[in-house]
C-alpha cells in the first residue's frame, strides 16, 4: 500500500511529524514502512507554460517550434518533439537551468538550427512510471487543465511535492489497505483525531430501486450487494488532484467515473464497480455461481471459461462481471455512458481468491476482497462514490439503493484481565494505561474489576481473541518499553544428544583428515536419484516440481558430491576432498512419511598429497580412503566391529570396491568410481564412500575403560606366507588372530609381493605377529608352541605355506 | 741439555700452532711426546749428569712435556670446535621454503553458523531437537494455526508430494512434534535447526532449499520480556556486544503477539547506510508468544502455559556476518568459497 503523506493529512493532522518521522513511528508500532519516496527528489525549475504559438520546425518533420509563455515576460522559443503538442495548451516546462531526474540539466540548445530555451515535459520525464501515466499522455507531453496558472510550480500542481510511504502489510492488517484505515492507525499512534470524508448530498426524487432489482442466488458468497444509481453523468477526465493521488498510489487515471471508483477503493478500502446501466440490457442484477464451461469476456477483452467455483454478476441471464475481480466488456463504462449503476458489495474472500488465481487476475480489488473488507464500510463507500460522481461527473444521484442484504455484522467482543496482559508481556501496566491505549485505537471498552472488555470495530477483523488485545497493548505501549528478562522457573540442562555429539565428532574428524564439508540439495533428477543407493526403493516424486532436475528426493548423497567435484574440476581444482552428511529418503508407501536416514558420503580425487619443491606427489588411492574410514571408526570405538568385503556395486570399479560391514551388517561401500563414470564426469581417479551414518552413530559402544600398560616384554615373530593370488589378507589375518589368541596380541601386514619371483598365480604376504602375556615374561618355547599352531592353521585353512 | 729441552719446547709449540688438522696435531703429539720422541731421547742422556743436576733436569723435562701437551689439547679443542661449526654451516637450510602441507578441510559456513547458535543456546539450557524434512500437512500447517484454505499455505509456495505430505516449509513442525511428545507438560527449551524447502526459483537471494533455526520455550510463566532478554543475549553474542536490538510488531499465524527483531547496523553504527537501507537497523528474525491455538492443539492448557518461539535463517546470518552476496554460493560448494571459512572465531 502506497500512502501519500499529503493526502493522509486530510484525515489526520500531521503537524510537527515529518514523513520520515511518521514512517519510523508506524514501523515501530506494527506496520513496516519499507520505504519513503520523495516524489520531487532531484527535480527543480519546472513551471506551467502556455503554448502561445506552435509551428512546424523548418528543418525537421517531427519537431515543433513553440513560443511558450512561462510567466517571465516575453514567451520563449522551445523546440518540442512530442506528437501531441498543440497551440493553446498548458504544459509543464523545464526552464533553462532546470534539473530533471537522473541529474539531467536543461541548457540553452540549438536543435536543427533552431534555438530552444527549455523543454516541454512528459510525465515520464518528471520521474513518473509509464504504466501510471494516463493513456492519452503516455506517448507525449502532459497537458494541464486550461485554468492552470502560467508560471506556477508544475510539480506542486501535479502533487509531486509529496512523499509516499510504502507499507509492507502483513495479512492480518488488511484494514490498512485504505487511507482511512491508515488514518485510524496513525491517529492511534499520534493520539490525534480522525476526520471522515464528506458524503452529504441531495438526491433527486427518482428511486434507485425502481431502476433495478437485486437478486442473489449465492448468499454465502455475496451476503451484501448494494446498487446506487447515478443519472446524466458526463464522462471526462477527473480533477487533476484526484488523478495525481491515484498516480501517487500507483493507479493509472482513466475517466472521472472509473477514477472515482478507484479513488474510493484507496480511500475506503472498498472495491466498487461501475456498470453502464444502459448496456446491461435488463433491470435486474442476479448474483450467482457461474455454470461450468460458461464463457465470458472480461473488460481486458480476454474470453474466460468459468466454472461453478466462480461467482458472477449477471443481468439475469448473461454474466456482466466476474465478482470482485473484473467487469465485463459488455457493460463497461465508455465515453458515451450517461447512467451508471454503481456496485458496492461484500464478496466472500475465498471465492474471489479462487477466481483471481484461476484466471491470473490479481488486482487491487481482488486483493482487498481476499483479505476481507470492512462489512460496515460497504454502504458508506457507495455513498461517498455517488457524492463524488455528482460533484465531479455532473451526475444526479437517485434516492436510496437497490439492495440484497443477508449480512449480519457483529463486532468482536473480547475480554482480558490486566493480570494476563502483564503476565504475558512481563510489564507492570495499570488499567488506566490499558484503557488509554484502546481509547487511542477508538475501540470501545468497559472495565469490571481486573477485566477489560473490548468491542473491536469491524474494520479490525483481526481482533478475535485476548492475545490480539495483548498485542494491541504491546505495540502501542511500545516494545522498546518492555523490559528484558530471562525465563525463570525450573532449569533445564542444555545438551546435545549422544547422536548429535558423535555426529560432531565425525565431522570434526573428517575435516581434520583433510575433507571439506559440502551441503547439497535433497532434490535431484530421475537419473541421479537412485545412483549408488545403498537400498533400492521407490523414488519419491514431487507432485508439482519446478524442474526435472529437482523433482525427486535423493536416495544417496554421492551423485551430488560428484557434481561438486565436477564443478570444481572445471575451475582448475582437480585435487579435492569433500564430504557431506545429510538425509536420504526411502519411500514407505504412498500415504506414509518416508524413512529419512542420515548418510555420510565422501569423495576424493586427484592428488592426495603434493609437495612441489621436493617433487613429492601422491595421488589418491583406495588405501587413502580406507585410512580415512579406519581413523573414523577408531574415533567411534568401532575398529574391531567393522570389516571390509570385496564387492560389486553399480558405478564402481569391479576390482576396487568393498562393502563396509558393521557387526556383519552391510552399512555402506567404499572404492574407486568405475573408470567410465570418471570419464563421464571428466575426473581423474576418484575414490568415494557412502554409508549409513545412522547405523554408525546408532551402534551402542562400551564405555571407555583403561587397559593396564603391559609390564612384560612381547615377542615378535615375522612370517612370509605364499598363498593363491585370490586369497585376501583379511582371511589370513582372521585365521592368525583366531588361532593365536589369547597370547597373540597383534598381527599386522608388513609386506605384499606379487612379482615375477613368485610362481604364477601366487603371492607373498608377510605378517608381523606379536605375542605377550600381561602377567609374566613368555618363554621362547611357549611362543613357538602357539606360533606353530598358527602356521598349521594357515596351511590347513588357507593353503598358506611359509615362503622358502 | 737444558737448552736442547727449551729448544724442543719452542719448536713443538710452534708446530702445534701451525697445525691445521687433528691428524697433523696427533702426528706432532707422537713425534714430540712419544717414546721415540726427542724428549725421551734427551732424557736418556740423563745418566751422564750429576746427582744434583738429575732432579733439576727431570723436573724441567716434565715441565716441557706438560707445556707441549697442554698446547696440543688447547689446539685440539680449537680444531674440534671449528670442525663442528663447519659441519653445522654445511647443514644450513632455507627456512623460507614452504613446509610439507598437512591436509586440512573445514566446516561448511552454514554448519559453522548453526553450531555457533546451537552452542550459544545449549549454554542457556536448550536441547537440540530434530525432525523429518518430509512432513505431514498437519504438523507443517494445521498444528501451527494454519488451517486448510489459509492464504499463507498456497500449493504454489510448497513442494507437495501428495495432498497430505510435503517437504517442510519451515522447522516449526519440529516444535509441534516436540510439544506433542511432552504431553502437555513443561518446561520445554529447544532449538530446531534443519533444511527447509520452498517453491522459489534459485537466484542471488532465493533458494528452493535453505536452512532454518527455530527456538521454542514453553513454561508456566514465559513472558514477552523473556523473549526480548533471550534475543538480546543471542544478538550480542552472535553479532557483537555493541549491538542494540529492537522488536517491531509483526504477524505470524503461530504466534500472537508476533514481532520481528532488528539489530543495529554494524556498517554505519545505526546512522543509516546502504546495507541497512538507511534505517540503521537490519532485520534478523521473527518471533512471538506462542499462539494459544498452537498450544491447545499440542495438548497444553493455554490458560496455564505460555511460550515464546523464534526463527531465523542461517544463510541470512552468514551473509550478514561474512558479507556473502549470493545465497547460491552455499550450495555450489566451490572450494575457493568453502576454504574461506577455515578460521575459528
Amino acid at each position: 500500500m502506497f500512502v501519500s503523506y499529503k493526502w493522509l493529512q486530510e484525515y489526520v493532522d500531521l503537524t510537527g511529524v515529518s514523513a520520515a518521522e511518521l514512517a519510523e513511528k508506524i514501523t515501530k508500532s506494527g506496520i513496516e514502512v519499507e520505504g519513503v519516496e520523495v516524489l520531487n527528489e532531484g527535480i527543480k525549475g519546472v513551471v506551467v507554460g502556455h503554448v502561445v504559438v506552435r509551428e512546424q520546425h523548418p528543418n525537421a518533420d517531427k519537431l515543433s517550434r513553440c513560443q511558450v509563455d512561462i510567466g517571465e515576460g516575453e514567451p520563449v522559443q522551445i523546440i518540442c518533439g512530442a506528437p501531441n503538442v498543440a497551440q493553446g495548451q498548458k504544459v509543464a516546462v523545464a526552464k533553462v537551468g532546470a534539473v530533471l531526474p537522473g541529474n539531467f540539466k536543461i541548457k540553452k540548445a540549438k536543435l536543427r538550427g533552431e534555438e530552444s530555451n527549455g523543454m516541454i515535459c512528459s510525465l515520464q520525464e518528471l520521474g513518473m512510471e509509464g504504466k501510471i501515466v494516463p493513456k492519452e499522455y503516455a506517448e507525449g507531453i502532459f497537458v494541464f487543465p486550461a485554468d492552470a496558472e502560467v508560471g506556477t510550480d508544475a510539480l506542486e500542481l501535479l502533487n509531486r511535492d509529496d512523499e509516499v510511504l510504502e507499507l509492507g502489510l502483513t495479512p492480518n492488517r488488511a484494514d490498512c489497505l485504505s487511507m482511512l484505515g491508515v488514518a485510524y492507525e496513525v491517529a492511534a499512534i499520534l493520539g490525534r483525531e480522525v476526520k471522515l470524508p464528506d458524503t452529504a448530498l441531495e438526491p433527486i426524487s427518482e428511486k434507485a430501486a425502481d431502476y433495478v432489482e437485486i437478486n442473489v442466488d449465492a448468499k454465502e458468497d455475496s451476503p451484501l450487494y448494494v446498487a446506487k444509481m447515478i443519472k446524466n453523468v458526463k464522462i471526462g477526465p477527473s480533477p487533476l488532484w484526484m488523478q495525481t493521488r491515484l498516480m501517487s498510489a500507483g493507479i493509472r487515471p482513466h475517466n472521472n467515473v472509473v477514477d472515482i471508483t478507484n479513488y474510493i477503493l484507496l480511500e475506503y478500502g472498498q472495491p466498487l464497480h461501475a456498470f453502464d446501466y444502459d448496456r446491461l440490457g435488463s433491470k435486474e442484477i442476479l448474483v450467482r455461481r457461474a455454470n461450468d464451461g460458461e464463457k465470458f469476456v472480461t473488460l481486458d477483452d480476454v474470453e474466460r471459461t468459468l466454472s461453478s467455483d466462480h461467482l458472477v454478476i449477471t443481468n439475469g441471464t448473461e454474466p456482466v462481471a466476474l465478482a470482485g475481480v473484473m467487469g465485463g466488456a459488455n457493460s463497461e463504462v465508455t465515453s458515451d455512458t450517461t447512467t451508471v449503476l454503481l456496485e458496492a458489495a461484500y464478496f466472500n474472500g475465498a471465492i474471489v481468491r479462487k477466481a483471481s488465481k484461476d484466471h491470473g487476475l490479481r488486482s487491487e480489488a481482488s486483493a482487498r476482497f481476499e483479505k476481507g473488507v470492512d462489512p460496515n464500510r460497504v454502504r458508506a463507500a457507495g455513498e461517498r462514490a455517488a457524492y463524488l460522481m455528482a460533484k465531479y461527473a455532473g451526475g444526479e444521484v437517485l434516492e436510496g439503493e437497490a439492495v440484497a442484504d443477508t449480512l449480519t455484522v457483529e463486532p468482536a467482543v473480547v475480554s482480558v484481565t490486566l493480570e494476563k496482559i502483564n503476565r504475558v508481556l512481563g510489564t507492570d501496566l495499570t488499567m488506566k494505561d490499558v484503557e488509554e491505549i484502546f481509547a487511542r485505537l477508538q475501540f470501545e471498552t468497559s472495565v469490571e474489576d481486573d477485566t477489560i472488555t473490548v468491542t473491536a470495530p469491524t474494520r479490525r477483523g483481526d481482533i478475535k481473541i485476548e492475545e490480539d488485545l495483548i498485542e494491541e497493548v504491546a505495540r502501542l505501549y511500545g516494545y522498546d518499553n518492555i523490559p528484558k528478562t530471562l525465563p525463570i522457573g525450573s532449569s533445564t540442562p542444555g545438551k546435545l544428544s549422544e547422536y548429535q555429539k558423535k555426529r560432531r565428532v565425525v565431522r570434526a574428524y573428517l575435516e581434520g583428515a583433510g575433507l571439506y564439508q559440502a551441503v547439497t540439495y535433497s532434490l535431484t533428477s530421475e537419473e541421479k536419484a537412485a545412483q549408488f543407493a545403498l537400498e533400492k526403493r521407490d523414488t519419491i516424486h514431487l507432485a508439482m516440481p519446478m524442474s526435472e532436475d529437482r523433482s525427486i528426493l535423493r536416495l544417496s548423497i554421492l551423485p551430488q558430491l560428484l557434481e561438486v567435484l565436477k564443478y570444481n574440476n572445471a575451475r582448475q581444482n582437480d585435487s579435492l576432498a569433500v564430504y557431506e552428511t545429510g538425509n536420504i529418503f526411502l519411500a514407505n508407501g504412498k500415504d506414509a512419511l518416508p524413512e529419512e536416514r542420515e548418510h555420510l558420503a565422501a569423495a576424493i580425487t586427484g592428488l592426495w598429497h603434493s609437495h612441489s619443491w621436493q617433487g613429492e606427489k601422491k595421488p589418491v588411492d583406495f588405501f587413502v580412503l580406507k585410512g580415512i574410514l579406519e581413523g573414523m571408526f577408531a574415533k567411534l570405538g568401532l575398529t574391531e566391529r567393522v570389516t571390509y568385503v570385496q564387492a560389486q556395486v553399480d558405478g564402481m570399479h569391479p576390482g576396487r570396491t568393498a562393502e563396509i560391514l558393521l557387526d556383519g551388517e552391510k552399512i555402506g561401500f567404499a572404492g574407486q568410481l568405475h573408470p567410465s563414470v570418471q570419464k563421464g564426469l571428466d575426473l581423474k581417479d576418484t575414490y568415494v564412500f557412502e554409508l549409513s551414518l545412522k547405523a554408525v552413530l546408532g551402534a551402542e559402544t562400551e564405555a571407555l575403560k583403561y587397559q593396564a600398560i603391559p609390564r612384560y616384554p612381547s615377542i615378535t615373530r615375522d612370517i612370509a606366507l605364499v598363498v593363491n593370488r585370490e586369497t585376501v589378507s583379511g582371511t589370513l589375518w582372521e585365521i592368525i588372530t583366531n588361532t593365536g589368541a589369547p597370547l597373540l596380541k597383534e598381527a599386522t601386514v608388513f609386506d605384499l609381493y606379487e612379482g615375477d619371483k613368485m610362481e604364477a598365480g601366487k603371492k607373498s604376504l608377510a605378517f608381523s605377529l606379536k605375542y605377550m602375556d600381561p602377567e609374566r615374561t613368555l618363554t621362547d618355547e611357549e611362543v613357538t608352541k602357539v606360533h606353530n599352531r598358527v602356521l598349521a592353521a594357515l596351511e590347513e585353512q588357507a593353503g598358506a605355506v611359509l615362503r622358502g | 741439555m737444558q737448552e736442547r729441552l727449551r729448544e724442543l719446547q719452542q719448536e713443538a709449540i710452534q708446530k702445534v700452532e701451525q697445525s691445521a688438522s687433528l691428524k697433523e696435531l696427533n702426528d706432532i703429539r707422537v713425534a714430540y711426546l712419544g717414546k721415540k720422541g726427542p724428549i725421551t731421547e734427551v732424557l736418556r742422556g740423563m745418566g751422564k749428569l750429576s746427582a744434583e743436576e738429575r732432579p733439576v733436569m727431570g723436573a724441567l723435562a716434565n715441565e716441557v712435556r706438560e707445556a707441549i701437551a697442554a698446547k696440543i689439547e688447547a689446539k685440539q679443542n680449537e680444531l674440534e670446535e671449528a670442525a663442528v661449526l663447519e659441519k653445522l654451516a654445511s647443514e644450513s637450510i632455507d627456512v623460507t621454503l614452504p613446509g610439507r602441507p598437512t591436509k586440512v578441510g573445514n566446516q561448511h559456513p552454514l554448519t559453522k553458523i548453526i553450531e555457533e547458535i546451537e552452542d550459544l543456546f545449549i549454554g542457556m539450557g536448550y536441547e537440540i531437537a530434530e525432525g523429518p524434512e518430509v512432513e505431514q500437512d498437519y504438523y507443517n500447517f494445521e498444528a501451527l494455526n494454519l488451517p486448510k484454505g489459509h492464504p499463507a499455505r498456497d500449493m504454489q509456495d510448497s513442494f507437495y508430494i501428495t495432498e497430505e505430505i510435503l517437504l517442510r516449509t519451515h522447522t516449526s513442525p519440529v516444535q509441534a512434534r516436540t510439544m506433542e511428545k511432552h504431553q502437555g507438560k513443561g518446561p520445554i527449551k529447544i532449538i530446531c535447526p534443519g533444511k527447509v524447502y520452498r517453491r522459489d526459483n534459485d537466484d542471488a537471494t532465493h533458494s528452493h532449499q535453505f536452512m532454518q533455526i527455530e527456538g521454542l520455550v514453553v513454561g508456566e510463566n514465559i513472558r514477552m520480556s523473556d523473549l526480548k532478554g533471550t534475543l538480546e543475549v543471542f544478538a550480542k553474542k552472535m553479532f557483537g556486544q555493541d549491538r542494540e536490538i529492537r522488536l517491531r510488531p509483526s504477524f505470524f499465524p503461530f504466534t500472537e503477539p508476533s514481532v520481528e527483531m532488528d539489530i543495529s547496523c554494524k556498517m554505519c553504527g545505526g546512522h543509516g547506510c546502504n546495507v541497512c537501507k538507511h534505517t540503521g537497523w537490519i532485520e534478523i528474525l521473527g518471533a512471538g508468544i506462542v499462539h494459544p491455538n498452537v498450544l491447545e492443539m499440542a495438548g497444553y492448557d493455554s490458560k496455564k502455559y505460555t511460550g515464546f518461539a523464534f526463527g531465523m535463517g542461517p544463510e541470512r546470518i552468514a551473509m550478514l556476518k561474512y558479507g556473502v552476496d549470493d545465497i547460491r554460493h552455499f550450495y555450489t560448494n566451490d572450494v575457493r568459497f568453502l576454504k574461506q571459512f577455515a578460521v575459528e572465531e
